[in-house]
């Protein structure tokens, strides 16, 4: 288990839980369910936000809300 | 033969093709209204779907799901969920982006569950078959249960089937559901059904996850008790609910389509994201962008509009010695006009901004700026997506504040509204252009650059660095009702669509020319009386005294406008602005600035007595002229031309932006501490730079 803001870009990993529920309402939503791959494709100057690519689409967000974000190896 | 109207509502994702889906339905049939209450933009429009049936279709800001987060997202969901809305539609049209089948379905198999009629229009179909995604369209209709088109909305295609669906729709009942949440939460659901006097338990779902803790409502409160009785945690069971919600969609979605290929766009994406996002370059970029931009609004809308000041002036002329003189003439040509002059004269730059945020935000680089700016204006309490109202406010505040609302956290988006009228507008160029004139010698430069420009380069950036200034304050005093989220979506890069940009051009041109249009003739009729009447017979005096003479037009006007009310104002606030280096003189320009502060420039030609010949030109020679009767030396020294200069960059001298800042902000508070606060920076920075340099 690791969190998806300490994961490395390019790497596929699946989510497994989100640990905030304000920040997972909305997550969630918008398709990053758990079990779903995610990919970190880049992250912005200072490392911060990052973009991931989810369910077949690309999202941008901070990196402490990704530190709430669990992933697993594939 | 008698027409049949049916309501319709346009709903789907942020980025889903929806804006261009409207347009294409209803053309410029358009009307930008707002909802009752709340500052939300309200658009609406109709077209004929068949020859006796009419669609009146409102479009509802993107959302990706029925669950509020931004004030834009709550009002797609409460006219959708509220049948007491007057907009409540009798059928909802589902815009779904076909690359991206999964999230784009959520929110309408939401809807299918509250037992409304829908259709589900699925947009770009061809850029999903270039992915290698194959949808079954009629197995998608078959799995959800209700009508599927797919339509192509910017080659306009599809639109005849789409609206024959709609009529369908319509005839047709809305009894299915797409997934039953009692499944997940039985009781309670059945207790809230009662107690809502309700049969749809999918509404009674999100009547508890939307209840409000505290509320005075007698609903709210019950559903209170009622949760604490099942221990039932909205934000919990709308997590659940979710989670079960995309399972079922899974389902659907791998039994519609399939994937043949990788996916050959997101390389092209990606190969852009290399360059337009990378730490170095991408700032480069970025910069460079903003260069266009700025030379679009100051070089290339100068031509349109010194074609507006002369249809204006030649309109004035006109209406000045076809009317029979008198008062009605007058107000017609000096309140009336002018004002509305002073309005239409920005239409050429803000149409040029426009243009341009436009056109980066349907090429999808707008979410990229955000992304690389994110970091560095979360230190001054703003967010990625403070930006674009920060860049816009370089034009003109007015569409700037509006530009905000897409910014969720409620803080981020007080104190971007509240720093942006501190960026240089664009009203803010020509007072800068004249004083500039006046004070830097033009042959003088600093290397290759013009010595003049750096000057006016420099107070761009200092109302730059003042709003961010202002902004990191504000930080630590505004208290955050919510947390701060930077979630966007970043679309893959596509060549924009003219048509999108055009209708947002018109759009924000009749927003601009309406609301804020209505603000500023009012306040130049106000202003017009202030500098065109006086107390007592002084305006007689100095007609009879004049008589006869030569040049009496100008001295007359000069010395009018002296004992107006205007002139009473200016001259009575002097003591006040007279450590700034100020006289009453210029007190009246400030005052009558508060129409526009462009208006300066007017005010000081005919209170210098300019007469009618008034460019800039003519405007200087004689303010150089001027010579200050305590020193016998020129009136307009550096000391003075700096401390104006910053008074102007600082001031919140506008009526029109307090005016929007009002309707965003639903308050007189927050336009009156921005006025307060832009004043005391003003004055204080004002005082120092002109005590300095005196």
């Amino acid at each position: 288990m690791q969190k998806l803001s300490d994961i490395a870009i390019g790497k596929e990993y699946i989510i497994d839980s989100i640990n905030d529920d304000e920040l997972a309402q909305k997550l969630l939503e918008m398709g990053c369910t758990p079990g779903e791959k995610v990919v970190v494709e880049r992250k912005a100057p200072f490392n911060d936000p990052i973009a991931i690519v989810v369910s077949g689409f690309m999202l941008s967000l901070r990196k402490q809300d990704a530190s709430k974000i669990i992933v697993k190896k594939l | 033969m008698e027409i049949t109207k049916i309501k319709v509502v346009l709903a789907g994702n942020p980025n889903s093709g929806k804006s261009t889906l409207f347009n294409a339905l209803t053309g410029l049939r358009q009307k930008v209204g707002n909802y009752p209450g709340i500052t939300v933009e309200k658009k609406t429009g109709s077209c004929f779907l068949n020859q006796n049936t009419k669609a009146e279709i409102t479009d509802v800001p993107g959302a990706y799901s029925l669950y509020p987060k931004s004030i834009d997202e709550k009002v797609a969901q409460e006219v959708i969920c509220n049948k007491e809305d007057k907009s409540y539609p009798e059928v909802i049209v589902v815009v779904a982006d076909a690359t991206n089948l999964r999230r784009s379905i959520f929110l309408i198999t939401q809807i299918i569950d509250l037992k409304m009629k829908v259709v589900l229009a699925l947009n770009m179909v061809d850029l999903s078959l270039k992915q290698g995604i194959i949808i079954n369209v009629s197995k998608l209709s078959q799995k959800l249960q209700i009508p599927v088109v797919a339509i192509n909305a910017r080659k306009q295609d599809g639109i005849k089937n789409l609206k024959e669906a709609i009529i369908e729709a319509n005839l047709q009942g809305s009894e299915n559901s797409f997934f039953d949440i009692r499944t997940l939460f039985k009781n309670i659901i059945e207790e809230t059904n009662d107690l809502r006097n309700s049969e749809n338990v999918y509404g009674s779902f999100l009547a508890l996850c939307m209840q409000e803790v505290n509320s005075k409502n007698k609903l709210h409160s019950e559903l209170n008790i009622l949760s604490k009785k099942h221990q039932f945690i909205p934000s919990r069971a709308q997590a659940q609910e979710t989670i079960r919600r995309y399972k079922k969609i899974d389902t659907v979605v791998d039994f519609c389509s399939t994937k043949t290929k990788i996916n050959a766009n997101r390389s092209i994406t990606k190969w852009l994201d290399d360059v337009l996002i990378h730490p170095v370059f991408g700032y480069f970029i970025f910069l460079g962008v903003l260069c266009l931009i700025f030379q679009a609004i100051f070089s290339w809308s100068a031509y349109p509009m010194d074609l507006i000041d002369g249809w204006f002036t030649g309109l004035s002329i006109w209406v000045a010695s076809t009317l029979p003189p008198g008062v009605f003439n007058d107000l017609l040509v000096k309140g009336v006009l002018a004002g509305l002059g002073g309005i239409v004269i920005f239409v050429p730059q803000i149409a040029f901004l426009f243009a341009f945020i436009a056109f980066l935000e349907d090429t999808g680089y707008m979410a990229r700026v955000g992304f690389i700016t994110d970091k560095i204006l979360r230190v001054f309490g703003l967010n990625g997506r403070s930006i674009i109202p920060l860049l816009s406010g370089a034009a003109c505040a007015i569409p700037a504040i509006m530009s905000a609302r897409t910014i969720a956290s409620w803080k981020e988006r007080m104190i971007t509204i509240m720093v942006t009228p501190l960026m240089s507008c664009s009203a803010r160029l020509p007072v800068y252009t004249l004083i500039i004139a006046m004070i830097i010698p033009s042959e003088q430069s600093w290397g290759p650059f013009n010595l003049q420009g750096l000057v006016m380069m420099a107070f761009y950036l200092l109302g730059f660095l003042a709003a961010l200034g202002t902004a990191f304050i504000m930080k630590f005093i505004l208290k955050a009702k919510e947390r701060s989220f930077y979630i966007m979506e970043m679309p893959s890069y596509k060549i924009p669509d003219w048509r999108t940009v055009i209708y947002t051009i018109i759009e924000k041109v009749k927003v601009f020319l309406f609301d804020a249009g209505k603000v500023i003739i009012a306040i130049s009729i106000i202003l017009w009386f202030l500098s065109s009447y006086g107390p007592g017979n002084r305006f007689e005096k100095i007609e009879t005294k004049w008589a006869g003479q030569e040049n009496a037009e100008t001295h007359i006007a000069a010395e009018k406008l002296e004992a107006s009310y205007a002139g009473i104002i200016g001259k009575s606030i002097e003591p006040a602005i007279k450590p700034l280096g100020f006289d009453w003189k210029i007190g009246i320009a400030l005052i009558t600035s508060f129409a526009a502060r462009e208006v300066f420039v007017g005010t000081m030609s005919t209170i210098y007595s300019v007469g009618d010949n008034s460019n800039i030109r003519t405007i200087r020679e004689k303010l150089e002229s001027v010579k200050n009767p305590d020193t016998g030396k020129a009136f307009f020294t550096t000391a003075v031309g700096i401390s104006l200069m910053l008074f102007y960059a600082f001031a919140m001298q506008c009526m029109s932006t307090l005016a929007i800042v009002r309707r965003e902000t639903n308050s007189w508070t927050w336009p009156a501490v921005q006025f307060v606060y832009m004043g005391a920076l003003a004055y204080l920075s004002s005082f120092i730079a002109y005590q300095l340099l005196s």
